[in-house]
């Protein structure tokens, strides 16, 4: 395919593999913001391509994986109810929640239905006059304006039994709490190319300036990668931090306006509460007093829950870039695909998943062996 | 979640209430797409889509100097020669010279 298949190509890769290795000098750690970028990088083992003294950690661009608990146990319980069509992308079906998932409120016959885009939902709406059509509204800034569009169209077309349920979070601020933790070893980004196509990229350039790293802005194909992570190499060895595009086919410093536009009509920025992170400040979007007649939130009084997290899921230092997969106990046993204990797990997008996806839970259970017999 | 493709544009048009809507083709697989953001695509541009909505046109001008300047990048590379300026060139010229000396 056209734009995808050009940024595949392998002896491209190696020269600016080649030309990686002919860069760095000394140990640099970069993280790359998108779990897109993530799933990329472990499908193709660029991560094994790169000189040693480069590290990739995976960061927190995973909506499925940092819906907060609370937030998906309150879905459960919207889905539950027998008046209600539940829709959702279908990666948020197998979460789980404090007691069960999506899936599973399927199985014991709660409409829930897996759509492809937000506005199909308006679809569904008219067709069932006498159910109410819930939505589960999350994502990055990618995703904010198909989520904005639905509820505006929603609210001009009269459909007033379609709500949705709103968990969207921001990249910029989770990216300052990364670097603000005492915890933290990035030194340098790979940002985040669909989100920034949305939202342009001036948003970094004070993050950049503040914490002193360059973040570069990057797609997802595996030239688009490497192309990024030299950029980004490049600015460290030079002792620059600054802001630069890898991604021009699609992103622009000023983003797509006609989007942001709507966007800040239908939502305005809240406090968030981040999964295996916590709440971090001014970090997500809420639907706009004037649209609470399609905020499910405020529709569905949903009691307050006690959530129970597993104790020894890690998918929060996971999701920081302060852990990788393979340094959790349950990681490839008790947790798997299948059974997976926290939401890194879960979404192919999740760090867990992708290292599970691509065989690396096997190379764990293989290196005893090798030692053993070394 | 954030995936995205770009797909060609074959069709446009204005659905029931007046929504600007068409038809992309991603590779052989037809889908409709919701063009309200991107009200600039003509038939035949390629369109980045995310969950159904176009988010950007791909600008074919920056995707082709982007390759060319890889493909340099190539080149270069296989050339492997270095710059007679560059200090580590002198050093390995001068290294090699010093080596020829018994």
């Amino acid at each position: 395919m056209k734009y995808l298949d050009e940024y595949r190509n392998e002896a491209v890769a190696q020269k600016i593999v080649d030309e990686i290795r002919r860069t760095v000098t000394r140990p640099w750690v970069l993280m790359e913001v998108c779990g897109g970028q993530t799933h990329s990088i472990v499908k193709y083992g660029i991560d094994r391509l790169l000189p040693s003294e480069i590290e990739l950690v995976h960061g927190p661009g995973c909506p499925v994986c940092v819906t907060s608990l609370e937030m998906i146990d309150k879905a459960h319980a919207i889905a539950q109810r027998p008046d209600v069509i539940f829709c959702s992308f279908g990666d948020m079906l197998r979460v789980p929640g404090s007691k069960d998932d999506l899936l599973i409120l399927k199985s014991r016959g709660a409409d829930v239905r897996v759509v492809y885009s937000p506005i199909d939902c308006l679809k569904i709406a008219r067709a069932n006059p006498d159910k109410r059509i819930v939505f589960f509204a999350i994502g990055f800034e990618t995703t904010a304006p198909s989520n904005a569009m639905s509820v505006w169209q929603a609210k001009q077309q009269g459909i007033k039994n379609f709500s949705v349920l709103v968990s969207h979070v921001l990249v910029p601020p989770s990216i300052a709490s990364i670097l603000q933790s005492p915890l933290n070893r990035v030194q340098g980004f790979l940002g985040p190319g669909h989100v920034c196509t949305v939202m342009g990229y001036e948003e970094y350039e004070p993050l950049a300036e503040r914490f002193r790293v360059p973040i570069v802005i990057t797609g997802f194909e595996p030239i688009d990668i490497l192309e990024g992570t030299l950029m980004t190499i490049r600015q460290l060895e030079a002792g620059r931090h600054e802001v630069e595009n890898q991604y021009p086919r699609v992103v622009t410093r000023q983003g797509n306006r006609v989007a942001q536009d709507l966007v800040n009509k239908v939502f305005e920025v809240c406090d968030r509460k981040w999964r295996g992170v916590g709440s971090i400040p001014k970090s997500g979007y809420k639907l706009r007093y004037e649209f609470r007649d399609h905020d499910a939130e405020k529709i569905f009084e949903v009691k307050e829950i006690d959530t129970q997290e597993p104790a020894n899921c890690i998918s929060g230092l996971v999701l920081r870039g302060v852990k990788k997969p393979h340094d959790c106990a349950c990681f490839g046993n008790i947790c798997t695909p299948e059974h997976p204990l926290g939401a890194t797990m879960v979404s192919a997008e999740g760090a867990c998943a992708a290292y599970y996806a691509y065989g690396r839970h096997l190379e764990v259970e293989q290196q005893p062996a090798e030692a053993a017999g070394a | 979640m954030c995936l995205a493709i770009p797909g060609k544009l074959i069709e446009i048009s204005r659905d029931a209430h007046g929504v600007m809507m068409g038809r992309a083709n991603f590779g052989g697989i037809v889908k409709q797409v919701c063009l309200e953001y991107t009200p600039e695509a003509v038939t035949g541009d390629y369109v980045l889509v995310h969950v159904g909505f176009a988010l950007s046109k791909v600008d074919e001008e920056q995707a082709a100097q982007t390759y060319k300047a890889l493909e340099q990048l190539q080149q270069l590379g296989e050339l492997d020669i270095p710059d007679v300026d560059d200090a580590d060139a002198k050093q390995f010229f001068d290294s090699t010279s010093a080596a020829a000396t018994p």
